[in-house]
């Protein structure tokens, strides 16, 4: 007998299901599977993962290692934000505040580098452009990526997640050069201004 | 005992043996069920209220986003953001919620409602709960979106308003398992409940897990913005996405019960196989509450197996349920209609389907929107690694709004214009205009959703005031067709805005100054084109016999009775095979991350 959604079954329920039914069960089933591997099988063979390091911190700490950071790789200034070259292989320290990404990276296209992401005060959110590549910048915790650019070229970070009334304003940027031999000839790796014929310009902000 | 035609029938199994509409007691008379019937109203009512504040906020939103128009000021921006967050994703959709769970342990199951004065002061806090983040939010103390991520602030009154909404909404869910103890010791139906009550107890257990974790994290947040305490914000972010995520699940599992009522009430679908549709409900409940991983996938303070063993719902056995639902539910209505004698073709039941019934287009629109884009892109997002390229962009919106808009919130529209007629007993003022909404509201919703989720594959934030960064120290322009993107986007959201005022029009003046449905026998002839044609044609209680049936239906191979719709789940199945890979591929594009 035949029922509607509105109708009470009478006696047991517990029925063989339609062939039908149980052929797109089994396909649904398979295409679960597939969905539950493919993401372990991506940290194996695939380039992108959002593992890290992850360690408890705490803010005014994050914010003492940041500024040893900068004071240590410094190569300029621009609008008040310091610009850091650190050398391919090392520890970056990146901290999102009210409204500001501070500092301005340059990094080398290629090179790995262990990029730390934390918050001083509330919630960020790490947006890449335009690679779309995002993070949860949360305080009190060290994210630390291990990134590889893979192309010279200008990158803003633009802030995803709300932060306060001048979340918008809240944009930094990451200069990617490319590699040692072109920067090293025309000796402009340490620029302070960031300029440079290796550098190739994707964005407006000069 | 004479059946009264404005009153919901129960269900039976053949005409021949239909109980009365609704079983007079001679002790309490109809009284009771007043008491239902009033407590379904008075909830419908403030969910059409919330409706109508978040929908005037979400055009505050849309009118500014749209960089063109760019209404708000910032400050304005986000404050009308909550709004439209508290408004429509917690008070509509819960207190709309609550009016099902009346409607199924009341009407469907022919019972009382338990204690319906303890009903009434679960409302009152509910309602005053309402008020208090209502205030909160429109005076500016509470500028803090709708997550609230601690240590962002706000007024504590704020999370005391929720925690006193969410008290509520526990002790109304309690009054539902109550009322369904009442009906089965006083034997107001015989068997099982049906389907579609059995997925509102699923929505409702949901929401005690839900409620529980609401209540895990308001009262500390509550505790701490008056300095009592400390909260972690990443635990925060866990803890309130157990209810934040869950919330979503009860949408899901009430929708996916809307869905198989809408079925019978329009064209009568039948269930395939209650074991399978029961089964799918059960998933739900088991695995649902893993998926506050799904917004933390990009986190600091969770590890790989952690994040993949939980986004991915203990190995997608909630995702196979909706894959299930989605396959039983067009199943039942192909079954229903080929019974009926709607055997042309693949597809002769869906051409001989009644398009121009609300709760039939709502439906359909409903099934394919969250299905399509809403599931399709939901699973994509939240997969691990592809969740870097989608978290906080406008991808995320774009998908919620397919799955809770132009699913769940398309469903709850359908079935209102069902329970005017059936429940409050009046017409459907403007039906014309009824006829057309779920059109404009679906399609409407569908363009916003895609543009905006086209718009976040660019990159573009989600909950952003100005994404041409004026007066930022460093500026860029996005790619120019996000421009496009976003103007599209606005257009779609306008058209839906248009279909979403309409059902607030029609639902108040039918509720409020409707014609009351004429006593006696309610004929077609009476009723056609005043209220939908399932009211008179009563679908649901023609169920042909099994020896017809059997006759009728052609069993073409592995997809027995129901070719069209195993037609229509493969295409799902390639698109949604299509668009992960794709994903995939685009991530593959990115920095080298790990």
């Amino acid at each position: 007998m035949h029922t509607t959604g509105m109708t009470s079954p009478r006696g047991v329920w517990w029925k063989p299901a339609h062939r039908s039914e149980k052929v797109w069960f089994a396909i649904a089933f398979a295409w679960c599977m597939v969905l539950f591997a493919m993401m372990p099988l991506w940290h194996l063979k695939g380039g992108q993962n959002p593992t890290g390091i992850r360690h408890r911190v705490e803010p005014a700490d994050y914010r003492a290692r940041v500024n040893e950071f900068i004071a240590e790789y410094q190569v300029g200034d621009e609008a008040g934000v310091p610009v850091v070259e650190p050398p391919p292989g090392s520890d970056v320290y990146l901290v999102g505040m009210m409204w500001q990404w501070r500092p301005i990276l340059r990094l080398q296209a290629g090179a790995e580098y262990t990029l730390h992401l934390s918050s001083v005060d509330v919630n960020h959110g790490f947006n890449l452009y335009p690679f779309n590549v995002n993070f949860q910048v949360v305080p009190g915790y060290d994210y630390g990526l291990e990134v590889t650019p893979t192309e010279a070229g200008e990158f803003h970070i633009v802030c995803n997640e709300f932060c306060g009334v001048g979340h918008h304003l809240m944009v930094g940027r990451v200069i990617v050069y490319d590699g040692p031999a072109t920067a090293t000839a025309e000796g402009t790796q340490a620029a302070p201004d960031g300029s440079g014929d290796d550098l190739i310009t994707a964005g407006g902000a000069r | 005992m004479t059946p009264d035609a404005g009153t919901l029938t129960p269900p039976a199994p053949s005409p021949s043996d239909v109980p009365a509409r609704f079983r007079t007691c001679p002790t309490t008379g109809l009284k009771v069920f007043r008491e239902a019937d009033a407590l379904i109203k008075a909830h419908a009512v403030v969910a059409t209220v919330a409706l109508l504040i978040g929908g005037v906020a979400a055009l505050g939103v849309l009118l500014t986003r749209w960089q063109t128009v760019h209404l708000l000021d910032a400050v304005w921006f986000y404050r009308i953001l909550t709004v439209h967050g508290m408004n429509m994703l917690i008070f509509f959709i819960i207190f709309f919620e609550m009016a099902v769970l009346y409607f199924a342990a009341g009407p469907l199951l022919n019972s009382r409602v338990a204690a319906p004065k303890v009903g009434w002061g679960a409302f009152a806090l509910m309602v005053a709960g309402m008020g208090l983040v209502e205030w909160t939010m429109w005076t500016g103390r509470a500028d803090v979106l709708f997550t609230s991520y601690v240590p962002l602030r706000a007024d504590p009154s704020y999370y005391l308003g929720i925690i006193l909404f969410a008290v509520g909404a526990l002790v109304t869910v309690g009054l539902f398992f109550a009322t369904l103890v009442v009906a089965k010791r006083e034997k107001t139906y015989e068997g099982s409940v049906p389907l579609v009550v059995f997925g509102a107890i699923t929505a409702a257990i949901i929401a005690v897990i839900t409620l529980l974790h609401g209540a895990a994290i308001y009262i500390p947040t509550y505790l701490w913005s008056m300095g009592l305490m400390n909260v972690d914000p990443q635990v925060y972010r866990l803890v309130w996405w157990g209810l934040g995520h869950s919330s979503q699940q009860i949408n899901v599992a009430a929708m996916v019960a809307i869905w198989y009522l809408l079925g019978a009430l329009t064209v009568g679908a039948v269930v395939l196989n209650e074991k399978i549709s029961r089964t799918a409900f059960v998933l739900y409940i088991l695995f649902i509450s893993m998926a506050s991983a799904h917004h933390l996938l990009v986190d600091p303070g969770f590890g790989p197996a952690w994040k993949v063993w939980n986004t991915s719902y203990f190995m997608y056995m909630a995702v196979l349920a909706s894959m299930l639902h989605g396959f039983t539910v067009p199943a039942g209505v192909e079954l229903g209609q080929r019974l009926r004698g709607a055997t042309q073709g693949l597809f002769g039941w869906l051409r001989k389907a009644p398009w121009g019934d609300p709760g039939f287009s709502s439906l359909a629109f409903s099934v394919v929107v969250f299905g399509f884009v809403g599931g399709i892109t939901g699973v994509t997002f939240g997969t691990e690694q592809i969740n870097i390229i989608a978290h906080n962009t406008l991808r995320i919106p774009g998908h919620f709004h397919a799955t809770v808009v132009s699913g769940t919130a398309m469903a709850f529209m359908g079935v209102t214009y069902y329970v005017i007629p059936l429940v409050f007993r009046k017409q459907v003022a403007f039906y014309p205009l009824a006829r057309i909404q779920p059109y404009l509201f679906s399609i409407g919703m569908l363009v916003f959703s895609m543009a905006m989720t086209f718009a976040g594959t660019f990159g573009v934030p989600r909950r952003h005031w100005d994404v041409t960064f004026a007066g930022a120290p460093f500026t860029f322009e996005y790619s120019s067709a996000t421009d496009l993107i976003i103007g599209v986007m606005a257009l779609g959201g306008l058209v839906a805005a248009v279909g979403g005022g309409i059902y607030i029009l029609v639902t108040v003046w039918s509720v409020f100054f409707g014609k009351p449905i004429p006593e006696g026998e309610a004929s077609e002839a009476a009723l056609a084109g005043k209220v939908p044609p399932g009211v008179y044609r009563k679908p649901w209680l023609e169920l042909p016999a099994e020896a017809d049936a059997a006759e009728r239906l052609e069993q073409r191979g592995f997809a027995g009775p129901v070719p069209g719709t195993m037609i229509l789940v493969f295409v799902f199945l390639a698109a949604f095979v299509t668009y992960y890979f794709t994903n995939w591929k685009l991530l593959s594009f990115i920095w080298q991350v790990g």
